[in-house]
């Protein structure tokens, strides 16, 4: 008579796999990491700094903040709900406006010959400020530029901007540049 | 019908357990993939700054964290209530801030080193003071890839 082998017990199966279940609920986190990408510039020495008197007055987009967090555009007292709308105007200045920054000539791959503005935005904040006014203020001059792209890779390509090529993408950056200028906190504003 | 009826009369059998280290391994799965470990321990704290334009931090590997915040009430004893710059595990200063960048550098390999990134969690009562000096030390470690941490603003 063959020898049965007994049954291995897999009751306390179950237990070992929910004590391993409580492990991982404990020690990790479900957050997803997501933020604001920016690209720092480089780090240059003290006697190099001073090369941003060369910009036009016209082509330079100024929006202050100060220590009670109030904002300054481009000379006057602004809300943050309005900056999106002016940045946008600035950067892509459909009427040619005098007081709006130039544009200059450009061969682009799949745009041809286009006008491509010479704006630059600059942000400068107070020691003081507040950190989350600030990501506030950067959050509305990125996503300025990024609707302007948008726009431009609707009416062009029918697509969103995200959906396209890598060149197409590429072209449309070299129209709407990303010139988001941070001078360091110096003096009083 | 007799078929059906076998069992008239005699008590129920006991429900089969056997499939329930399945169900639970499957729960065990689902969670180790969504979840990510929890590297440090927090001992500053943060209210994330709400924003729109967020892109997702890919490569989990390549993101070195720095949390600055006001300190948990436990260490508010020993560093006060001033916000602080947290990197690993304890409390540091701006200076040590290139020191852990070209630390966090060294263990990655070399190829991914470009590709970098530091990822700044910055309580958004925090003074812009401090922050700023943190990004001058980034700017001189040569570690250009920044992300804001923020949390998605839910559009009005």
């Amino acid at each position: 008579m063959a020898k049965k082998i007994p049954e291995i017990p897999a009751a306390s199966l179950a237990d070992i796999a929910f004590m391993l279940l409580i492990f991982f609920l404990v020690t990790t986190t479900m957050d997803v990491d997501s933020g604001l990408r920016r690209k720092l510039p480089q780090w240059a020495p003290e006697q190099l700094e001073d090369d941003d008197t060369q910009i036009n007055e016209r082509n330079v987009f100024v929006v202050l903040v100060n220590k009670n967090n109030d904002l300054l555009v481009e000379g006057d007292y602004e809300q943050i709900e309005n900056l999106r709308e002016r940045a946008k105007e600035f950067m892509a200045n459909p009427y040619n406006d005098e007081n709006l920054p130039e544009k200059e000539p450009a061969e682009l791959p799949y745009f041809g010959e286009v006008m491509v503005t010479k704006g630059v935005i600059s942000l400068r904040n107070d020691l003081d400020t507040q950190y989350g006014t600030y990501l506030a203020v950067q959050n509305e001059l990125v996503a300025a530029i990024n609707e302007l792209r948008d726009e431009l890779a609707k009416t062009k390509f029918g697509k969103s901007y995200e959906d396209l090529e890598d060149d197409q993408q590429d072209a449309i950056r070299k129209i709407y540049p990303s010139r988001i200028s941070e001078a360091e906190p110096k003096g009083k504003i | 019908m007799s078929k059906f009826r076998k069992n008239d009369g005699k008590e129920l059998p006991p429900i089969s357990t056997a499939s329930l280290p399945d169900i639970v391994f499957m729960l065990l799965f689902f969670f180790m993939v969504s979840t990510t470990m929890r590297e440090v321990t927090l001992k500053v704290k943060m209210r994330l700054p709400e924003a729109t334009e967020l892109s997702k931090l890919e490569k989990k590997s390549l993101v070195s964290y720095i949390y600055i915040g006001e300190p948990l009430p436990a260490f508010q004893k020993t560093f006060g209530k001033a916000p602080r710059i947290q990197l690993n595990d304890q409390f540091s200063t701006v200076g040590d801030v290139q020191d852990y960048i070209i630390a966090e550098r060294e263990a990655r390999d070399e190829a991914e080193q470009p590709f970098m990134v530091t990822s700044l969690k910055i309580d958004e009562n925090t003074k812009m003071g401090i922050v700023n000096d943190v990004k001058q030390e980034l700017r001189k470690s040569a570690a250009l890839n920044i992300n804001y941490s923020s949390r998605q603003r839910v559009e009005r």
